[in-house]
C-alpha cells in the first residue's frame, strides 16, 4: 500500500468514526434535553456517505436529507459548526435556523440538508445544469432514502437530469425503511436501482456497509458524469441503527434481531479489520478513534460555551436585505 | 360524556365514522404504526384495505382521494404535517378545489384531508407551517381549524360526513387538552358555526386554533385588571361565522384578531377586514392583530416561542383598545 493510499484509506476510517461518535453524542445529549427537536442519527449508514464524499471532489456539489448529519462530516466539514447548530447556538453553521434535520455546510459543497422527502432532488439536478452551463466540470451528488423514491419531485428531478444529461449522482441510501414503512410495501420494483430505468439512467447497486465499494462505484458514476455521460443512479444498500428519529418516547418499529444481523456487517468494523489486513496497525487506527471522539468533544465544548442567536436574528436572511421587526421583538 | 384529549377526539370521530359508513377508509404515511395516536386499533376494526398506509406521494394520495371520492367513495387523506401539504399542493388546488367548479356539479367530492399544525417545537422552518390562510386563498375548499377535543370530535364528523373537500388542521398544540366530549354516534357541530368560548363586553378577541388557549389565559389575566375580553373561536374558517362575529363586535366597539398563521394574509387578517368592512360603525379603535410575525419559524427555541401570539401581546392589545376611548361613530 503506498502512502497515498493509506491516507485515502486512513481518512475513509477518519470521518466514519467521526459520524459514529458525533451521532452517539448526539444521541446522548438529546436524550437529556440539550438538543431540541427531532434528531434523525446516521450510525449505521457512515460507508454509504463517506464512500460517496471521498468519490467527490471538494468543488463537487451535494445534496442531503432530513438525515443530514453524516453527510457533512463525510465530505469534510468541521465538527464545530455542525453540533452548535444541534443545540441552536448562534456559532452554528444555519445560525441556529435550520438544527438537526438542516446541517448543511456549503463551504463543503453543500446546497442543503432538506427535511421536505424527495425535495433536495431536483436542486441537485439544478445545481447540475449550472455546472454544464458554465462548464466548470463539477458534478452534484443527491443523498435520499428509499421512501424519497415514492415522491413526485424525485422523478421529475430524475427525468430532467436524464433527457439534459447531466453532470449528477443519485445515490439512494436505501436503509430499508421509510418511517416505519419497509421498502418492501412502498417500493413496488425488485430493487431501488430498479427505479433508474424508466430513464433509461444506468445504474449500480452497492454494499453499503463497504466503504470501498461505494467509493468504487461513485467514482464510477462521477467519472460518468464529467466526461459528458450523463447521470448515474447508486442504490447503497444500508441500515440505521436506531429507530427513524431517536428518543421519541416510544419505539415506532421493533425490527427484532435484523438489527443484530446488520451490526454484524457494521461498516466501521468491517473497515477496521480490511485496513488491519492490509497492515496498517492498530495503534494507528486507535490514535484515529481517539482523534474522531476528541474531535467532538471539542466540538461540544465549542458548542456549549456558544451564545444564543439574539432574538432580532430570526428576521435576518429572509432576504439579503433586512426586513421589518415589529415593535413588540424589537428590545426583545 | 367522557373526559378525552383532541388527539383521542380525531380517533373517536374517525371511528364512529367509519364504523357507521363503509365508504369512509382512511390512507396516510405511517398510519397503521400510528404514530401520533388517531389510528389506534383500526386495523383490527377495519383491516388493511380501509386503513392504507401509503408510500412518501402526497399529491398522490391526495389526488387519488379526490378520484376515490368521485366515484362515490369517502377518503380520509391524513397528510400528517401540514408543511407536507406542499408536496400536494397541485392536487388540492388544481384537482380537489376546482373539479366540481370545473365540469358544472357534474363532480362530487366529499374528501376529508388532515393535517397537523405542528409548531413551537424547534423543527426549523420546514416542519412548522400553519397554512390554512394560504388555502383560504382558494375557493372550493371548507377549512376547519379546532381548538378543543369538544369541537375537534364534532366537526370532524362534519367533515366526514360533508358532501365537499374539507381540509381539517389539527393544532399540535392541542394535542393534549382534554374537554367533555360526547359519545352519541350523531354528535355533529354543523361546519361553519363559531362558538363563543368567553363571554366579555369590552373587546372581542377572534381566536383561531391553537390561538384560542392562548386568548383565554389573557382574558383571565385581563379579568384581574378589569378588562373583559369576549373570546370567539370561529373553529371554521371557511365557510367563516361572519354573523358571530360582527355581532360580538358590535357588543365590544373594540376587536382583536389572534392568529398562529404568519400575519400578512392570515385568517387574522381576513377576520380583521371583515370587521372593519361590515362593522366598521361600531369600532372605537382600529383593529388589531396578534399573529405570528412575518419571518419563518427559525430552530432554536430560544429565538422561536416569542414569534407565535403570547399572553403578554394579546394582553397588551386589549390594553391599547381600553386606553383609546373615542366615540362611536354615528
Ligand atoms: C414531503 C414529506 N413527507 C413526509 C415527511 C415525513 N418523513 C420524514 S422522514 C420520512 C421517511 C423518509 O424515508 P427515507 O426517504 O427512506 O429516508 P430515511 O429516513 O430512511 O433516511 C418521512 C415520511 C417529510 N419530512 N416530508
Ligand atoms: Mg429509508
Amino acid at each position: 500500500m503506498t502512502d497515498q493510499t493509506n491516507d485515502r484509506s486512513l481518512e475513509k476510517y477518519r470521518r466514519m468514526l467521526r459520524i459514529r461518535h458525533f451521532e452517539d453524542k448526539a444521541e446522548a445529549i438529546h436524550a437529556q434535553g440539550e438538543i431540541p427537536g427531532a434528531l434523525h442519527t446516521y450510525a449505521g449508514q457512515e460507508a454509504s456517505g463517506v464512500g460517496a464524499c471521498m468519490a467527490l471532489g471538494e468543488s463537487d456539489y451535494m445534496v442531503g436529507t432530513h438525515r443530514s448529519h453524516g453527510h457533512p462530516i463525510a465530505k469534510g466539514a468541521k465538527l464545530r459548526p455542525l453540533m452548535a447548530e444541534l443545540l441552536g447556538k448562534a456559532t452554528g453553521i444555519c445560525k441556529g435556523k435550520g438544527g438537526s434535520m438542516h446541517l448543511s455546510d456549503f463551504s463543503v459543497g453543500s446546497l442543503g440538508e432538506t427535511s421536505i422527502v424527495g425535495s433536495g432532488v431536483p436542486v441537485a439536478t439544478g445545481a447540475a445544469l449550472g455546472s454544464k452551463l458554465k462548464g466548470d466540470g463539477r458534478v452534484a451528488l443527491c443523498f435520499f432514502g428509499d421512501g424519497a423514491t415514492g415522491e413526485g419531485a424525485f422523478h421529475e428531478g430524475l427525468n430532467l437530469a436524464a433527457v439534459w444529461k447531466l453532470p449528477a449522482v443519485f445515490v439512494c441510501e436505501n436503509n430499508g425503511y421509510a418511517v416505519s414503512t419497509p421498502a418492501r410495501t412502498h417500493v413496488p420494483v425488485k430493487t431501488l436501482a430498479d427505479r433508474a430505468k424508466g430513464y433509461d439512467m444506468p445504474a449500480i447497486i452497492v454494499d453499503g456497509q463497504d466503504v470501498d465499494a461505494v467509493e468504487a462505484a461513485i467514482a464510477q458514476a462521477v467519472e460518468r458524469a464529467r466526461t459528458g455521460g450523463g447521470p448515474t443512479f447508486v442504490e447503497t444498500k444500508t441500515y440505521r441503527y436506531a429507530d427513524h428519529a431517536v428518543n421519541m418516547g416510544r419505539i415506532l418499529l421493533d425490527r427484532g434481531e435484523e438489527v443484530g444481523e446488520w451490526r454484524k456487517r457494521d461498516p466501521i468494523t468491517l473497515y477496521r479489520a480490511r485496513l488491519l489486513e492490509q497492515g496498517v496497525s492498530a495503534e494507528t487506527l486507535d490514535a484515529i478513534e481517539r482523534e474522531a471522539a476528541d474531535e467532538v468533544e471539542d466540538a461540544l465544548r465549542f458548542a456549549r460555551e456558544s451564545p444564543l442567536p439574539e432574538q432580532a436574528e430570526a428576521f435576518d436572511d429572509v432576504f439579503t436585505a433586512a426586513v421589518p421587526i415589529p415593535d413588540y421583538l424589537a428590545d426583545a | 360524556m367522557a373526559k378525552v384529549t383532541y388527539l383521542e377526539a380525531i380517533r373517536q370521530a374517525q371511528m364512529e365514522e367509519m364504523q357507521r359508513d363503509d365508504r369512509v377508509f382512511i390512507m396516510g404515511e405511517d398510519i397503521v404504526c400510528n404514530v401520533f395516536g388517531t389510528t389506534t386499533g383500526f386495523v383490527e376494526a377495519f383491516g388493511l384495505e380501509r386503513v392504507r398506509d401509503t408510500p412518501i406521494s402526497e399529491n398522490g394520495i391526495v389526488g387519488a382521494g379526490a378520484g376515490a371520492a368521485m366515484v362515490g367513495m369517502r377518503p380520509i387523506v391524513d397528510v400528517t404535517l401540514s408543511s407536507f401539504l406542499y408536496p400536494a399542493m397541485d392536487q388540492i388546488v388544481s384537482i380537489v378545489a376546482k373539479s366540481r367548479y370545473i365540469y358544472g356539479g357534474q363532480a362530487k367530492l366529499p374528501l376529508v384531508i388532515r393535517s397537523c399544525l405542528f409548531y413551537g417545537n424547534a423543527n426549523a422552518a420546514q416542519h412548522s407551517d400553519r397554512p390554512y390562510s394560504m388555502f383560504m386563498n382558494m375557493p372550493g375548499l371548507k377549512i376547519v381549524a379546532p381548538a378543543t377535543a369538544y369541537d375537534m370530535k364534532g366537526l370532524m364528523k362534519a367533515a366526514i360526513r360533508d358532501d365537499n373537500p374539507v381540509m381539517m388542521f389539527e393544532d399540535g398544540t392541542c394535542w393534549s387538552s382534554k374537554d367533555e366530549v360526547p359519545d352519541d354516534p350523531d354528535f355533529i357541530i354543523p361546519l361553519g358555526r363559531g362558538d363563543i368560548k368567553r363571554e366579555g363586553t369590552d373587546v372581542t378577541v377572534v381566536a383561531v386554533a391553537g390561538g384560542v388557549p392562548v386568548a383565554l389565559k389573557a382574558a383571565k389575566q385581563l379579568a384581574k385588571e378589569g378588562i373583559s375580553l369576549e373570546v370567539i373561536d370561529p373553529r371554521c374558517l371557511m365557510p367563516l361565522d361572519r354573523e358571530l362575529i360582527l355581532r360580538s363586535v358590535r357588543k365590544t366597539g373594540r376587536a382583536i384578531t389572534v392568529d398562529p398563521a404568519h400575519q400578512t394574509c392570515s385568517a387574522g387578517s381576513e377576520i380583521a377586514a371583515t370587521i372593519a368592512e361590515h362593522a366598521f360603525d361600531a369600532l372605537r379603535g382600529p383593529v388589531l392583530r396578534v399573529c405570528t410575525a412575518d419571518t419563518h419559524i427559525p430552530f432554536s427555541p430560544t429565538i422561536e416561542k416569542a414569534l407565535f401570539p403570547t399572553v403578554d401581546r394579546i394582553a397588551a392589545a386589549a390594553r391599547r383598545l381600553v386606553g383609546i376611548e373615542q366615540p362611536a361613530a354615528a
